[in-house]
Formats: structure tokens, C-alpha cells, sequence
């Protein structure tokens, strides 16, 4: 059997996943990116082989990808996490014709093809405002975990409306909530709805053909995807991959370029 | 991803170049130090240049200006200046840094910039260089004109009789205002002949734009555009500004007979919206020269005047022709519907691939719409189309990772369309 791997270097988290000959997931790892990023895809890569029990040279090709794409300097190729997260959504939901992907800094739509390619996408512009980081300071204005989120905001009966999508901003929007006795589900639900409504408007921008499918970081958020789901008017798919999905789109690259023969440029790497 | 190939092409037309704008800058040091010539500050925007040659002023552009200070990467202090004054945070870049170099007494790497004996505004860019001009007149005493340019109301693009009669009226105005300056009169016969060869100009410009139809393209027509420009506006009319466009002819024909681009491989034929980065020019250019993409054509190459569709300045009605290019033939004054169809020619007859749209992000009023226009070429007309944005003179704007990002990823799925095309039709990929 060969192998091949796909290392995904965020703005906040590093993901890596090995898989075989047969696209099937053996190992994956998780780790948060900090200042080092040659380190933090190391990291990622070495317990992801620890994890499938591989050594090293097991691995026929690595490819890197995400913001520190560039410092996966074990990798032997590149590919932006834009083809990478609808080559990893494809392969999760085959009949995935769009994706939303919400990362630490960038808020993204693609539309993509039967094969997994990329046929459009739409970004938000340079300000981070309504991504990941935004729901991380929220959940600090709240004094809870971002894992937490999600949950706590299904209790909301009553959502607020927040003046503003500013990851700055947001800090003293919520403290005027608290100031005024609101509670903590209700502010999340708002916060909650802030993103979906400007990812929603991403979205629309390539045209929101079905299936819809969520990856990244914040899909896990499932007061995230609800809210996406109810402006979106259509079913939203996650895959408990979903985190994943741009380390496992690069994997699958890796591994076209193991059964291609190594011998390739980083754009034939899409063929 | 390969390594970003070496650009090769720095031909004779980027050597004269420098040195006609260095004399050109030479000259406006002169005026500065009080040669005693007069210079009239003017926009690049349907700039009526003959008129200013023709009584021997010295053309001055505030934007070609602060451009060429943004490439050598002294725009921020300037800008901060003019937001120390109380400029907003998201004024127009070019303005603020023009009002920055004015109460930084005029002084850049490359010339002293006179102070303008006149101020020649017009309603061709926004109404935001209304107010600029209207700054600069309080700040340096000179007197100004505005020349008001009708929006174009037509189906078919072209001003009415009457749009150019009142256009007309306000050009012998400036003549007047003109005659005033500099203490002449109006010759007729000097406006002429610089008419004319501002016709050959545009004749020979026409031309070389022409030239990148075919493949390879023998130059970028973005990013050496840019270098064609600034003789364009400066020398118009001018025998130095006919010979620099002569030389450029004769090398981009060189270049087309011994099929050679400015790329090692032309791999992707891109069009460009939008003026370039200035603070970040060659990193740019670079991000489209590492996928072996070249600009075919561009709007921002039009700003100044179009003349690739037909226009000529007319001897036989200097005025009226003067009109004309500052109603009609040049992008800005042209209405969207008019740019789709301008970039929809040059993606269909410069046979593109894909269109790029530059957005500016200290100029709402140029890239207002551009969100619509990338849907309308996408939807409608299937062309593959990015829409990035940074700014033309401010650095702040300019987010590396992230513009390569996304320029990386429109490659990428260009190239995925390609394999598939080529595997759909049973040729090899």
C-alpha cells in the first residue's frame, strides 16, 4: 500500500491527514499553528504518522497548504487551500456543488464541479471581519471556550442583533449586551446570525447550488451552521471531518501525484 | 509551484523611457528653481494636453507624480501627512499624497515639482479631484478652471452635438485663462501640428495595443502599458512624445516577428481592470509571472484616452476633437455598461482566458460595481473572473499573503479547466 499526505498550515490551527491509495483517511492530527509554522507543520505531520504507525518514508508525497503553505518544507509541492478544501469536500460528500469554508482570517465560497474542481470562489475582501477570529473574541467577551459556543447558543430564545461584524468591534458591542442584563445564548445567537448573514452573502455571490457543504474550523459550530442553514434555505452538510478538509484535499493531491509518478510540477499536481 | 521566471524583457522602449522622463522631470525642476516657464497642474483623465503645449506649459500630472513616488515607496509618509491635516483614513490615496508632497515643499527623489501657475481640473475622474483641486487653488494661490464633462447619456456611447459644443465653449475659456497666464496669444497653427501628432501618437499607440492580439503577446499590456503611459500623457503632441511611441512601434514589432513575449512561456492571456499597486508593483507583476500569465489588454491602459476603438484627434477641429477625447475616449467618463463592453472586446477579440479585476480600495467611485461586473463575466458570459482588491498609492492596503493567495487559487482552477477541457476533447493533458 502507499500513502500520501496533505498538511494544512491555518492561521490558527495546523492539520494533517495521511491517506491511502483508496482516498481512506489512516491518520489525522491536530495542533494550534503559534508563531513557528516549519515547527507546527512538523508537528502535525509527525504525530499524524505516529498515529497511522508509518514511518516516514512510508509517504510517498506531502503536499502543503493553507496561509503557511510555504513552510511545509518537508512537502514536496503546494497548493492553495482553496482547491484543497473542494477536492477534501468532494471527496467527503461527492454531490458537494458548493462549499463554505470559515477559517481563522477568511471567509471563502466555491462553487465546484462533479470532479471536485474549482469552477468559482468569492473571499471576503482584506478585514477578518465575521470569521473565525471573530467568534474567538466573542467567546472571550463571554468568558467561554469556542467549543462551548455552539451548544449554549441553541438554548437562545431571544437573539440579539449586533451594530457590527468587526472582530475588534464586537468586544464592547457584546459588553453593552451584558451591561444590559442580556443573556449569554441570546448574544451568542446574535453573533452566531453576524456570520451567517455575511457568509450567506458570499455564498450568493457564486450561486448556492445543492449540496451545500460546510468545512473548517467553525463548522463545528453548530449554532453556525443552523444559522448558515435557515438564511441559506437549504439542508447544509458537515462531515465529522470537517476540520480536515483542506489537509485532506492536499493529501488526495499527494496521492494523484504517488499514482502519477512523482516526477510532476505543483500545477500538474491538479490533473 | 514552479519559481517566478526571471522577466526578461527590458527592452529599448523601457531605456528611453526613463531617459524622456527624466528630462521631462528636468524641466519641471527648471520651472521650480524659476526658469520662468509656466506649469499648469493637471489629471490624467481626458487630459486636453495640446491646449497647455500649444502656449508651452509644462503639463504636470499630481497622479503621475505620486505614483512614481508610491514605486520608490515613499507614498506613506505622505499620505499620513495629509491625514494628519484631518484627510480621512479613506480619502483617495492619490489626493492625500499629493497634498502630502505639497506641504512637503514639492520635493521628491526625481525633480522638484513646480508649484502650478494654473490648475486645470475637470469632471472626467470624480468629484473627489474637484475637492483636490479646489485644495490645491487654496493652497497655492493659482488660479483654477474646471471643465465640466457630461457624463455620456447615449446607447451608443457617442456625445451629442450639443455635450461637445458646451465642451468646446469651456476649452476657449481655458484659452483665455491660458492667455492670461502666459501673457501670449493663442497660435493656431502651433495647436494644429500639435493635434496632429498627437493623432499619430494615438495612431501608433492604437497599433501596438493591436499587437498583443496575437500569441504570444510581445509585451504586457498592463504591466509595460504602465511604462507607455506616462510618455503618453506628459509628450502627447510633443515631437519627443511621437518619437518615444515610433521606437515602441519598431521594438514590439521586433518583438512580434521574432515571436517572443515578455514572459519565457505566455501559458495564460489574462485582461486587467483596475490601476496596479504601485507601492507593490513588482511583487504583483510577479504573482501573475510565476503562472506564465501576460495581460493582453487592460482598462487601466485607457484612463488617459482610448484610441484602440477608433479615435484620432482631428487637425482640421482641434477643439472638437479635444471634446470629444475628454467625453468619450477615455474609461472614466465612459459609463459601466460601455466598460463591460470594452473588457467583453478585449476578452473575446484579444482572446483571453480570464479577466482580473484590480480593485482600489481608496476609490470607491472607480470600483463601485466591480462586484457586479465579475458576476456578469462569470454568469453571463463565462469568463473566468478574480476580483482582489489592495490600493494604488497606499501600502497599508496591500495584503501579500493574501493576494497571492487567492491570485494562486484562480490559477490553479484555470488550470483545472484546462486539463479537463483537454481531457474531454481526447487530447493529452
Amino acid at each position: 500500500m502507499r500513502y500520501a499526505a496533505g498538511v494544512d498550515v491555518g492561521s490558527t490551527q495546523t492539520k494533517a491527514i495521511i491517506v491511502d491509495e483508496s482516498h481512506a483517511i489512516v491518520a489525522r492530527a491536530l495542533t494550534d499553528t503559534g508563531a513557528y509554522l516549519v515547527r507546527a507543520a512538523e508537528r502535525a505531520f509527525e504525530s499524524a504518522l505516529s498515529e497511522a504507525g508509518l514511518p516516514r518514508e512510508a509517504v510517498g508525497q506531502v503536499i502543503g497548504t493553507g496561509y503557511g503553505r510555504f513552510k511545509v518544507e518537508f512537502g514536496d509541492a503546494q497548493v492553495t487551500e482553496i482547491s484543497c478544501h473542494a477536492k477534501g469536500a468532494w471527496a467527503l460528500i461527492p454531490a458537494t456543488r458548493t462549499v463554505i469554508d470559515i477559517g481563522g482570517q477568511d471567509t471563502k465560497a466555491i462553487k465546484v464541479s462533479d470532479r471536485g474542481e474549482v469552477l468559482d470562489f468569492a473571499m471576503n475582501d482584506k478585514c477578518a471581519a465575521g470569521s473565525g477570529r471573530f467568534l474567538t473574541n466573542s467567546a472571550e467577551a463571554v468568558g467561554l471556550q469556542v467549543s462551548e459556543m455552539g451548544a449554549r447558543s441553541m438554548d437562545s430564545k431571544q437573539p440579539v442583533r449586533l451594530s457590527t461584524v468587526c472582530t475588534i468591534f464586537v468586544e464592547s458591542d457584546i459588553l453593552t449586551y451584558l451591561a444590559q442584563g442580556k443573556k449569554v445564548e441570546d448574544i451568542l445567537a446574535g453573533v452566531h446570525g453576524a456570520i451567517a448573514a455575511r457568509t450567506v452573502a458570499l455564498v450568493r455571490r457564486v450561486g448556492a447550488e445543492s449540496e451545500v457543504t460546510f468545512t473548517g474550523g467553525v463548522s463545528r459550530n453548530i449554532g453556525i451552521v443552523k444559522a448558515v442553514q435557515e438564511k441559506l434555505g437549504v439542508p447544509v452538510n458537515v462531515s465529522p471531518d470537517s476540520h480536515f478538509t483542506g489537509a485532506l484535499g492536499a493529501a488526495i493531491f499527494a496521492m494523484e501525484r504517488v499514482l502519477a509518478g512523482s516526477a510532476m510540477t505543483g500545477s500538474e499536481v491538479l490533473a | 509551484m514552479t519559481v517566478a521566471p526571471e522577466i526578461r524583457y527590458q527592452g529599448e522602449m523601457h531605456q528611453l523611457q526613463k531617459e524622456i522622463m527624466a528630462k521631462y522631470y528636468a524641466e519641471a525642476t527648471a520651472i521650480a528653481k524659476g526658469n520662468g516657464r509656466k506649469a499648469a497642474h493637471l489629471l490624467i483623465a481626458g487630459n486636453p494636453v495640446e491646449l497647455l503645449r500649444a502656449f508651452d506649459v509644462l503639463p504636470i500630472y499630481p497622479e503621475v507624480n505620486v505614483l512614481q513616488i508610491a514605486v520608490r515607496k515613499g507614498s506613506l509618509p505622505l499620505i499620513q501627512k495629509a491625514e494628519e491635516l484631518g484627510y480621512a483614513g479613506d480619502n483617495c490615496a492619490y489626493v492625500k499624497a499629493d497634498i502630502g508632497l505639497f506641504h512637503s515643499g514639492y520635493e521628491t527623489p526625481f525633480a522638484t515639482i513646480p508649484k502650478p501657475d494654473v490648475l486645470v481640473c475637470n469632471y472626467v475622474g470624480c468629484n473627489v479631484y474637484l475637492n483636490w483641486f479646489e485644495h490645491l487653488a487654496e493652497l497655492t494661490g493659482a488660479p483654477a478652471m474646471n471643465i465640466d464633462i457630461p457624463f455620456i447619456r447615449t446607447l451608443d456611447g457617442e456625445p451629442t452635438a450639443d455635450d461637445v459644443t458646451y465642451v468646446v465653449k469651456q476649452l476657449e475659456e481655458l484659452i483665455v485663462l491660458l492667455e492670461q497666464v502666459t501673457g501670449r496669444s493663442l497660435d493656431w497653427k502651433v495647436l494644429t501640428k500639435i493635434v496632429e501628432r498627437s493623432a499619430q501618437t494615438g495612431e501608433l499607440w492604437s497599433q501596438i495595443k493591436e499587437m498583443t492580439k496575437l500569441r504570444p503577446a510581445p509585451y504586457d499590456a498592463y504591466f509595460d502599458s504602465v511604462t507607455m503611459m506616462a510618455p503618453l500623457y506628459t509628450l502627447r503632441g510633443t515631437e519627443e512624445g511621437l518619437r518615444f511611441f515610433e521606437v515602441a512601434h519598431r521594438e514590439m514589432t521586433a518583438q512580434v516577428n521574432r515571436k517572443q513575449g515578455p514572459l519565457p512561456e505566455e501559458r495564460f492571456r489574462i485582461v486587467i481592470e483596475g490601476p496596479p499597486p504601485w507601492p507593490k508593483l513588482r511583487v504583483f507583476r510577479d504573482m501573475f509571472s510565476r503562472w506564465g500569465a501576460v495581460a493582453v489588454a487592460s482598462t487601466y491602459s485607457t484612463v488617459g484616452g482610448l484610441w484602440e476603438f477608433g479615435f484620432r484627434h482631428d487637425p482640421a477641429h482641434p477643439l472638437e476633437s479635444i471634446a470629444r477625447h475628454m467625453l468619450s475616449y477615455n474609461v472614466c467618463n465612459r459609463t459601466f455598461l460601455q466598460r463591460y463592453d470594452q473588457l467583453e472586446r478585449y476578452v473575446k477579440e484579444w482572446h483571453a482566458d480570464a479577466m482580473v479585476i484590480h480593485s482600489v480600495k481608496s476609490c470607491r467611485l472607480f470600483s463601485a460595481g466591480q462586484g457586479d461586473m465579475r458576476e456578469h463575466f462569470v454568469r453571463d458570459l463565462d469568463v473566468p473572473t478574480l476580483l482582489i482588491e489592495s490600493d494604488l498609492e497606499d501600502p497599508r492596503y496591500f495584503s501579500e499573503a493574501q493576494l497571492r493567495n487567492r491570485i494562486d487559487a484562480f490559477f490553479e482552477a484555470l488550470e483545472q479547466r484546462r486539463i479537463t477541457a483537454g481531457r474531454a476533447a481526447g487530447g493529452v493533458a
